[in-house]
């Protein structure tokens, strides 16, 4: 009785397993996030208990610490509105010399807020989990970023969530371009797993000695997944690779992948 | 009461594999998220029918899968052969000892991580390794071997105090007993 019970159980789990497998990428997809909607009611408890803690510690902050805070908020305003008076005559230039040359006028972006839920239960792969889904038009492949810089793309979306591929992931190459020298270059996936560690390795194209540390690496829009000139990082240190053919950089991320909590979507 | 404490195994199960996508500070702390998944499937294995261990296995590993970046189902065989391989032999491991639970554990919880990467890496995209994926089987390792025994003490106790107690029949009876004295 016994051995005719384990031969069925290997025999379902082979069965499904071979199904499972070969399901294709996209119904494959379809399918993770719809078993990962038996964890909504978890992902609502600890959201509803994130915003609880948050709440708490805001009623313990004290008066002075409030002012402060007020005071700093007040001045990081005014910069930014001056900064963005500029911004906005350097665009208005940048669109009259667009329209004298007849190319196409560049479209602003829009995005999407989205709060980060979940994290990688494995070190195989660098991946977030937000709260937007197709309910709220997400589709793959959408860049997904914070004010300091490009975080990933969408991977696979779900009707209330999704899931992002983080930079250094094997499954999201980036296209990148060195600002000082407008060398070419590809993010390779990292060594690493630990998004904590905060680093990247950056190729080029071709041996490009010029690139120093300190330089900064935007998306080059390139491969038409991320628009171009979102910040990626700064280079830390570089080596020439493969008997001189290319050179290899460490890249320190712009975002901090360990601490992300809301996060921005790029839509069309 | 018999299957309150299999569904609340699935039900641990349930929360261990969201807990691995949460507490991310403690998570960047050690290096590697912390799964007890082995742990329970071995606990499953030792203790219950093989349908509840493949049941187990099937709920957990999906689940797993979903939450993510991993192919579905590539969780799967890993945990599948461990309670297998345990539940074959459970009538030869001293289940009660605790050395065994342990040893049990950081098996489970050295080998399905291991498996699952070789499975990951026969396909493309090929997942990270390197030295963190050694710290991962290490950390992996420390921890079902720890959480093993507790999981049989907890477990162990919901049974006790669920599960239908043996009828005690003691040797006495009244109309066998000797009587001294005249009546």
């Amino acid at each position: 009785m016994s051995k005719r019970a384990h031969n069925l159980a290997i025999g379902i789990v082979a069965v499904l397993v071979l199904v499972v497998l070969n399901l294709p990428p996209a119904t494959a997809g379809r399918v993770k996030l719809a078993f990962a909607g038996l964890f909504l009611p978890l992902f609502g408890i600890a959201g509803s208990g994130q915003s609880f803690v948050d709440r708490a510690s805001y009623a313990l902050l004290t008066r002075s610490t409030l002012i402060s805070e007020v005071e700093r908020l007040r001045k990081e305003n005014a910069d930014l509105r001056l900064a963005a008076l500029q911004a906005q005559g350097a665009l208005a230039e940048n669109a009259r010399l667009r329209a004298s040359l007849g190319w196409t006028p560049k479209a602003p972006w829009k995005r999407r807020a989205a709060r980060v839920v979940g994290r990688e239960p494995t070190t195989f792969w660098r991946n977030i989990t937000i709260d937007v889904g197709a309910r709220d038009g997400m589709q793959v492949n959408q860049a997904v970023l914070t004010g300091d810089g490009l975080v990933g793309r969408i991977r696979d979306v779900g009707t209330t969530q999704s899931q992002v591929a983080l930079i250094g992931d094997p499954d999201c190459g980036v296209s990148v371009i060195i600002a000082e020298t407008r060398d070419n270059a590809v993010i390779q996936e990292a060594r690493s797993a630990a998004i904590g560690d905060g680093y990247v390795t950056l190729r080029t194209l071709q041996n490009s000695p010029d690139i120093l540390a300190g330089h900064q690496v935007l998306t080059s829009g390139l491969g038409g997944v991320f628009p171009r000139d979102i910040p990626v990082g700064r280079i830390v240190d570089t080596r020439a690779v493969d008997g001189g053919l290319y050179t290899e950089a460490r890249v320190k991320l712009a975002a901090n992948l360990n601490r992300l909590e809301e996060v921005w979507v790029l839509t069309p | 009461m018999n299957w309150l404490p299999n569904t609340l195994l699935f039900f641990a199960a349930w929360l261990a594999v969201f807990a691995q996508t949460q507490f991310a500070p403690v998570a960047g702390l050690l290096g590697a998220p912390l799964c007890i998944v082995p742990a329970l499937v071995v606990y499953a294995a030792l203790t219950s029918n093989i349908a509840v261990t493949t049941g187990l296995v099937l709920f957990a590993g999906l689940a797993l899968d979903s939450l993510s970046a991993n192919r579905l189902g590539a969780s799967l065989p890993p945990l599948f052969v461990v309670g297998l391989l345990v539940h074959a032999r459970q009538h030869l491991i001293l289940r009660d000892q605790v050395y065994a639970q342990v040893w049990l554990g950081i098996g489970a919880g050295w080998a399905v991580p291991l498996g699952t990467q070789t499975l990951l890496s026969m396909v493309r995209p090929e997942p990270i390794s390197g030295w963190p994926t050694l710290w991962h089987l290490v950390l992996g390792a420390a921890l079902n071997g720890a959480m093993c025994p507790l999981c049989f003490v907890l477990f162990g106790r919901l049974r006790d105090a669920f599960d239908y107690k043996p009828v005690v029949e003691s040797s006495f009876r009244p109309d066998r007993q000797i009587k001294r004295g005249r009546s």
